[in-house]
């Protein structure tokens, strides 16, 4: 049985659908949220539709300017694609290199569109390959949950020895027992996966294994909860929310299209400093395994690159570096940089090939939870 | 269901940030948007911002609004369903067992047995409560999941007692401080609303209705250092929170003889909180200190 819809409610039922084609995730409830939201304001002005749309259809603030772009361009005709305009980075602070006063960027989400290069980056948008081995990604995947080190989380879990007694348990024994409580059950607290934060250089240097290590970073994704995964090149770019889309394909290319710097310069420091300087990604260290895909190539300067890991390293679990480069045992750090914060890495282990930076991975639980 | 464009006498957006401004919570466009559309939809209201601008504090004044008792219910990590919803009195029904040895049966799920945690409370009571979820960030993903039946169907399902459903929608307002994503699943259920830090004269504007003592001058001055030291790399930024007792610390400072540049930089402590984001600001405290003096 089909419905007629009148024409009024067209455009207003059509939007989410736009949205939704633009990469927002708008539930059918949502658009009938917004129909009984817009009734309720009137609406006497389109701003009133504006805001019915905004606090039923719920945009992330990130994605606020693109919301506000397609909005425009669906009910005021405004013409342009979302993302035409000039890059408007949500947060961005002035760094010194060697180069001069520049900035580095800090994008998420719809706001990477490489539209912002700025003339000292040399930036491209790359289709990025899934890995051939798949297959070894899923075992890589999951082996995972198990193999990174865990920590004492706060829920408590039956158990036959622990510290805490299960009263829900131990009453419904006794029940079986005429109210005779024969034993106490016991609880203890549950283990629990460290978050864990992934840094990928996307420099030029690590061309090769760009691609690699972001379909490392989508199993990574799927595997575990709290994984969060960040690029760095000449700008800081969140992909976590890009790589929860479950098509390695489609993630792999929403991910391409948010990095900016693809095949640029290093310039880690900057990048670590900007990653601590926004509160909400500097949380996300805390207590976390810290895993760095880079070649520690640093083109910035050193002191800023060493100032931020130790930064890091107050805040988080352990830090383990992985590099293309060290493909012996006999490997040295040549940069000064990273041999100064040499001290501070739990471990600096080889990435040079794909198996090998799995099986390096899987080793680092071998720290047991604390 | 049917909307309810009229609740406890607040009809419009309008009407709510009136009524909030009585509550002495001065709410922009954008919150009194989404708490009218939550109240009147029967939705959970989402306020997601950084600490410290008025989160818990629009959840205070909407149920000071509508006369309703606030619970409140602070997440934490490892929350669960006897921390947020009921528990039952264990030592009370093993010794009701105990009592009814001589061969009475005994019911030890009556209501006396059943401890009431806050998402209850509001399921029974709904129109005397608020209920605030803060801090639904600081949960894990599995207490998230427990939500979202609670809060599309508002019922909850005690396996001893059966289904409960509140006779009406309550009010839920939760609360993120974004340390990381909500699931869509709970957005979605939500009216949303994300709470920025406010514009320069509507915090002065909230410094001098939340402490009568602080002087408009103060007040902005206050509001000036704070909107640079939020675009300073700081890890824990000044809040609205910060912003008030900052502008009344240094004014209690000022009546001790203190001057004022100097009532300002003895009392930043009330505004910066962590020794690191001190120690980045010290040498350039009198970057912006001296322009305050009110």
């Amino acid at each position: 049985m089909s419905v007629k819809v009148p024409g009024a409610v067209r455009p207003l039922i059509a939007f989410p659908a736009l949205l939704r084609g633009h990469g927002f995730m708008i539930a059918p409830e949502q658009t009938v949220s917004f129909l009984q939201a817009v009734e309720l304001l009137g609406p006497r002005t389109i701003e009133h539709v504006r805001k019915a749309a905004v606090a039923t259809l719920a945009p992330h603030p990130e994605q606020r300017a693109s919301f506000d772009a397609l909005f425009d361009m669906h009910f005021l005709g405004a013409v342009g694609e979302p993302g035409e305009d000039r890059f408007e980075p949500d947060d961005e602070m002035q760094v010194q290199d060697d180069i001069g006063t520049e900035e580095i960027m800090i994008g998420e989400e719809v706001n990477e569109t490489g539209q912002a290069a700025t003339g000292a980056e040399a930036l491209a948008i790359r289709a990025l390959r899934a890995p051939d081995d798949a297959d070894a990604l899923r075992r890589f995947g999951a082996s995972l949950p198990a193999a990174l080190p865990h920590r004492r989380g706060y829920r408590h879990k039956a158990a036959r020895r622990g510290k805490g007694i299960d009263l829900a348990r131990s009453l419904r024994a006794a029940m079986r027992n005429e109210g005779e409580v024969m034993d106490l059950r016991r609880l203890r607290r549950a283990t629990r996966p460290r978050p864990v934060l992934l840094l990928i250089d996307v420099s030029g240097s690590m061309k090769q294994r760009s691609d690699v290590h972001l379909a490392l970073a989508h199993e990574m994704v799927h595997a575990m909860p709290r994984v969060e995964v960040f690029t760095f090149g000449t700008r800081l770019t969140r992909l976590t929310r890009a790589l929860r889309l479950k098509n390695r394909q489609q993630a792999l290319a929403e991910a391409s299209g948010l990095v900016a710097d693809w095949d640029g310069g290093t310039r880690i420091g900057d990048a670590l400093e900007a990653f601590l300087a926004v509160p909400r990604f500097a949380g996300y260290a805390r207590g976390a395994n810290i895993i760095v895909l880079s070649d520690g190539l640093e083109r910035g300067d050193p002191a800023t690159m060493i100032r931020a890991v130790h930064r890091l390293a107050a805040r988080a679990f352990r830090i383990d570096w992985f590099t293309p480069l060290a493909i012996d045992l006999e490997y040295r750090p040549e940069t000064e940089a990273l041999r100064a914060v040499r001290p501070l890495l739990a471990s600096l282990g080889d990435a040079s090939s794909t198996s090998r930076l799995c099986r390096e991975i899987l080793a680092i639980g071998e720290a047991r939870a604390v | 269901m049917a909307l309810r464009s009229t609740i406890a006498g607040i009809s419009s957006p309008e009407a709510l940030a009136e009524a909030l401004k009585s509550a002495l919570y001065l709410a922009e466009d954008g919150i009194a948007t989404a708490g009218y559309l939550a109240l009147a939809l029967g939705k959970p209201l989402l306020l997601e911002g950084a600490p410290g601008v008025g989160k818990t504090e629009a959840a205070k004044a909407i149920a000071g609004i509508l006369g309703r008792q606030l619970i409140r219910l602070q997440c934490f990590e490892g929350i669960d369903a006897a921390a947020a919803l009921y528990e039952w009195n264990y030592p009370r029904q093993m010794l009701a067992i105990r009592q009814a040895q001589d061969g009475t049966s005994t019911d030890i799920y009556r209501d006396e047995f059943l401890i009431e945690r806050p998402m209850l409370a509001a399921l029974r009571r709904p129109d005397s409560t608020v209920l605030l979820i803060d801090e639904i960030d600081r949960s894990d993903h599995e207490f998230e999941a427990f939500l979202l039946e609670f809060l599309s169907d508002f019922s909850i399902s005690i396996p001893e007692r059966g289904t409960l459903r509140a006779a009406e929608r309550p009010v839920v307002i939760l609360t993120s401080n974004r340390t990381r994503d909500l699931h869509e699943a709970l957005r979605r259920r939500c009216v949303y609303h994300y709470i920025p830090y406010p514009e320069p004269a509507r915090e002065a504007e909230i410094i001098m209705l939340r402490s009568s003592a602080v002087a408009e001058s103060t007040a902005r001055a206050v509001v000036a250092a704070v909107g640079i030291l939020r675009n300073e790399p700081l890890s824990k930024p000044p809040g609205v929170a910060e912003a008030v007792d900052w502008a009344e610390a240094a004014t209690a400072l000022a009546r001790t003889g203190a001057s004022w540049p100097e009532a300002f930089r003895r009392s930043i402590g009330v505004a910066i909180k962590d020794e690191e984001d001190l120690a980045h600001l010290r040498p350039r405290l009198a970057q912006f200190i001296p322009g305050m003096a009110a």
